[in-house]
Parts: C-alpha cells; sequence; structure tokens
C-alpha cells in the first residue's frame, strides 16, 4: 500500500512522508508561475492543506503529483490576480540572477512589464513554456486542461508578447 | 502535411524560440530552485490553527462561501449571452 492509499484510507500518520515525498517538487512548479519564494511557500502548505482537507475524497488510485500539481497551479493563477501588476516579477531569488545578460536594463524591464501585462493565466503560460521550458505535455497537465489548449494559449500570448514588446521598442 | 504547412510550422518554432531567448535573457528561469526550509513545521502550524470544521459541506454553505460579485458576474455574463449572442465567441476568447 503506498503513501496516498494509506493516507486515503484514514492513516494521517502518511501525511507527513507523502508532503515531505512532493514538497520540493510543488515548491518548485509553484515558484516557476508566481515567482516569489515567500509566496510560493505560502502556497505550498496551502496545497497540501487542501490535499489533507480532501483526504475522504481521494481516489487512492490517483496520481498524486499530478493532482498535488494542479491544484498548486490554480492557487498559483489566483495568486497571481490578487496581485497588484507592479509586484509581480520584482521578487526574484538571487541565485536566479545572471551576470552575463545580453540586454540592458532598460530592456529587460520592458521585457518584464510586457509579460507582466499578460492575463494570469496567459503568464502562466508562457512564463512555464517560453521560460522554464517545461514540456507542454507537463503543463497541460498541470493546468488541467488539453494539449491543443496549451498551444493556443501560447499562441495567443506569443502575439500579445509580439505587440506590447514592439511598442516597447524591443525586437524578439 | 503540405509542404507550405511544414515551413510555416517550422518557421512559427523558430519565432517561438527566440521570443523564449528574449524573454530568458531578461526573467532567468528558476528550475533549479529549492525551498530555503523545510516546510513541514509551517504545515503542521497551519495544520494546527485551522478550525476543526467538518470539510463536508452542504450545497447553500458553497454556495455562501462564494462572494455576491461573482453571482453578479455570472448573472450578468449569462444575461448577455441570452440576449446578445452573438457575444459567445467573444466571451469564449476571453476566457
Amino acid at each position: 500500500m503506498d503513501l496516498l492509499q494509506r493516507f486515503a484510507a484514514g492513516d494521517l500518520q502518511a501525511f507527513e512522508p507523502l508532503f515531505r515525498q512532493h514538497q520540493q517538487e510543488v515548491h518548485g512548479w509553484v515558484l516557476r508561475i508566481v515567482r516569489d519564494p515567500a509566496a510560493a511557500e505560502d502556497l505550498t502548505v496551502e496545497t497540501f492543506w487542501r490535499l489533507y482537507q480532501q483526504r475522504e475524497r481521494l481516489d487512492p488510485n490517483s496520481n498524486c503529483a499530478a493532482w498535488l500539481r494542479r491544484v498548486a497551479t490554480n492557487l498559483a493563477i489566483d495568486h497571481l490576480r490578487r496581485m497588484r501588476p507592479t509586484e509581480f516579477l520584482v521578487a526574484e531569488p538571487a541565485a536566479g540572477e545572471r551576470a552575463d545578460c545580453v540586454v540592458q536594463q532598460e530592456t529587460r524591464a520592458a521585457i518584464r512589464g510586457a509579460v507582466n501585462e499578460l492575463s494570469p493565466k496567459l503568464r502562466s503560460v508562457v512564463q512555464l513554456v517560453l521560460i522554464e521550458e517545461e514540456p507542454y505535455a507537463s503543463v497541460a497537465e498541470g493546468l488541467g486542461i488539453s494539449l491543443s489548449a496549451v498551444k493556443l494559449r501560447i499562441f495567443r500570448a506569443t502575439r500579445i508578447l509580439r505587440r506590447k514588446l514592439a511598442e516597447r521598442g524591443v525586437r524578439p | 502535411m503540405t509542404d507550405e504547412k511544414k515551413t510555416d510550422q517550422k518557421k512559427h518554432e523558430e519565432q517561438l524560440a527566440q521570443l523564449g531567448k528574449t524573454l530568458r535573457s531578461a526573467i532567468p528561469p528558476l528550475r533549479e530552485a529549492q525551498p530555503q526550509r523545510d516546510l513541514w513545521p509551517r504545515m503542521l502550524r497551519r495544520m494546527e490553527g485551522a478550525p476543526k470544521i467538518s470539510v463536508r459541506w452542504s450545497p447553500l454553505q458553497w454556495i455562501a462561501a462564494v462572494p455576491w460579485f461573482d453571482w453578479a458576474l455570472l448573472g450578468a455574463a449569462g444575461a448577455a449571452m441570452f440576449f446578445f449572442p452573438a457575444l459567445i465567441p467573444a466571451l469564449l476568447y476571453h476566457l
């Protein structure tokens, strides 16, 4: 009997190992969407809290990682909706900074601004597919949508991004 | 797939790759990011701090939990679709 099956059967002792098994993956996924380490930690805990609350209704044979990823994605998108645009993408982890940036500070700000102005749904897909280079299938699973829906969102997002970048004088 | 379609798709993929490169130059990927600490103690606090209520909500509780303006928005969208069916594709596009 695996951890999820034990947990779904009412064994609360299985929750901690389940948490420890998946926390890193969930945190990494959320961070790639919200790009704010503090918010990513809050949302990771909230994701597992949802799992804890739903334990009586869990399908013991379901894919726990996929379930967590989907819940985490929804929470992350809700978080982006609640944030003011100026707060987004400002908090970068120090490790993520690159010293050898090819573009100037102003160009980087313009690019961030353009991404910032996308709707949370499009922004999350752009970040996961174009910035983090996650496979389409993985993004589709995380968002709970089809592969073609991910491609459609990318198509729409790139069209908007190109326009916004052109308005700011940036040529991709 | 015709040659023209193949060329279009290749062009689209190249443009996408170029756009991704531009975005990554301004927004560094966070693939290797790890939580800065163990989150289990926070999880425990979250579990201990939560009110001891049943998670099995009745439909009325679910309805009451949704903010009034969401219902208003739903009503407005429903009315708009009923009276102006031509708006449905536009609404779907923005979903």
